[in-house]
């Protein structure tokens, strides 16, 4: 699994890559209410604001971490938010990206990296 | 930015690993472990323990010795029948200003001897300023600054005090009552802010720590941050000062014509005689051009504060806003209070709310969402 600097998590899955949020980050956010996802098919760039979501506190942008093709999106998570809170790294994944190039995902952190970088 | 103040209970909230907030120049409790969602629902289903300390706490008592000449000296500033509370009650007030509108608002109890006033944390040295510069020929302000005050709320709490205090199990909504618990002297009224049934305890600042724990150890009883305070007092209908009501909104603009008894309006026998009274009197007997109302949004995006709204999907110009909005974990969809125009105030009214460039449906409601269960 790699980690960005916007608190996303990535995992590779053949020339796909699931993107969700860190366990950190939920629990930074709270309890989140509202979900939307974007349209499979959608082509999006690195930095994109893809999806939005809403905690009890306050709205906030998931961006694209890397540039690619929605492929699939987790329809669960507009009825039941709180799957993001209850397994953030499981059932609370966000959306699938096709990738040209698995190169890319070199330079983001690994665990251990990113564990130091939330300390 | 100046120093945070720190309730008496801080050191608890610590302890139950809260995550603390600045508000209303204090560090205070926003969510505890829980989390706001666990928080607001173990509120409705058990009982939650709320740290209010930061509040102000203020004895009025009158210096002739007779506390109906502080009834009186009151009902200068608030369009409340002071003078009709009955010892062992309390009632919800207004401070209004000279144009109608509202400087706070308050909650009065009458202990017999003297007037207690529970204010808002952010306005109570302004209110105290007010207090003292009009009343005090009459009355005596005694700010109470030994105090803690906590509320337990849910259809736990009566339970859950009463172990600890039986007595409060004979008291019904709006009575106050003070007791003793282990040499400590609890003012206590059956009162809250969540729409449920529940207790608000003042207790000396010596005793409160070990008060909140002996009830935080009960099975039933939660400690519950801010977070949760505000979705359940949206749920119940109830204004935030500040947000929903401000010195920009008159008592009948905020649909709170409830809380001015007959007596003080035209043809009653105390009519007037408080500020702002000309526009306030006049607004009971006109109406208002807008009025406050329950917004509920069709789908799950909530409309927070400062959403515009519109009375058409492709109008130019918005005819009102939101004041206050969240997720309402009991209705499980958002909820949301604002202000429209009083020709579009009926339950029903369909509107639009803009969120993030998109007119999103929103239908006017009813308050409360969700009935209260005050035990009356």
């Amino acid at each position: 699994m790699k980690y960005t600097e916007e608190h996303e998590w990535l995992r590779l899955e053949g020339d796909t890559v699931v993107v969700g949020i860190t366990e950190h980050a939920a629990e930074q956010l709270g309890d989140l209410v509202f979900v939307e996802l974007p349209d499979v098919g959608t082509t999006v760039a690195k930095d994109d604001e893809v999806v939005v979501i809403e905690s009890v506190k306050a709205a906030s942008d998931i961006l694209a971490p890397i540039d690619g093709e929605i492929v699939e999106v987790n329809e669960a998570l507009p009825e039941n938010p709180q799957l993001v809170n209850e397994d953030p790294t499981g059932d609370g994944w966000f959306f699938k990206l096709k990738i040209e190039d698995k190169s890319v995902l070199d330079e983001f952190m690994d665990e251990e990296a990113y564990n130091a970088f939330i300390e | 930015m100046a120093e945070l103040n720190r309730t008496v209970l801080y050191d608890l909230h610590v302890s139950l690993k809260a995550k603390m907030v600045p508000f209303a120049g204090y560090e205070m409790p926003v969510q505890y472990s829980l989390g706001v969602m666990k928080e607001h629902l173990h509120t409705r289903s058990a009982a939650g323990l709320f740290d209010v300390s930061h509040m102000g706490q203020v004895i009025l008592r009158p210096k002739s010795g007779d506390v109906a000449d502080a009834q009186r000296a009151l009902e200068r500033l608030v369009p409340v029948s002071v003078l009709g509370l009955k010892e062992g009650r309390q009632r919800y007030a207004l401070f209004t200003n000279e144009k109608g509108g509202i400087l706070d608002d308050l909650m009065v109890a009458h202990y017999g001897d003297h007037l207690m006033l529970v204010v808002n944390a952010a306005t109570k040295h302004d209110d105290i300023t007010h207090l003292t510069t009009h009343l005090s020929e009459l009355c005596s302000v005694e700010p109470v600054n030994d105090r803690a005050l906590v509320a337990l709320q849910g259809p736990a709490a009566e339970a859950a005090l009463a172990r600890l205090v039986p007595g409060v199990a004979e008291m019904r909504f709006m009575d106050v009552a003070k007791f003793d618990h282990e040499g400590a002297e609890l003012w206590v009224s059956r009162s809250g802010y969540t729409g449920e049934d529940g207790f608000e305890i003042s207790v000396p600042n010596d005793a409160a720590q070990g008060f909140a724990e002996a009830l935080i150890e009960m099975e039933e009883v939660a400690p519950i941050g801010l977070g949760a305070r505000d979705s359940l007092r949206l749920e119940a209908g109830l204004c935030l000062y500040g947000s929903d009501i401000d010195t920009t909104t008159t008592p009948v603009e905020a649909a709170l014509e409830w809380a001015i008894q007959k007596v003080r309006r035209t043809g009653g026998a105390r009519a007037g005689g408080f500020p702002g009274d000309t526009r306030i009197l006049n607004d009971l007997a006109e109406g208002t051009a807008r009025r406050r109302v329950g917004l509920l949004p069709e789908g799950r995006a909530p409309m927070r504060a400062g959403t515009l709204l519109f009375d058409a999907e492709d109008a130019s110009e918005p005819v009102g806003e939101v004041t206050s909005g969240a997720f309402g974990p009991s209705l499980e969809r958002p909820v949301s209070m604002g202000y429209v125009p009083t020709p579009l105030s009926d339950a029903g009214t369909k509107l639009w709310g803009e969120v993030r460039g998109k007119r999103l449906p929103v239908a006017v409601a009813d308050m409360p969402f969700r009935p209260a269960t005050y035990k009356r």
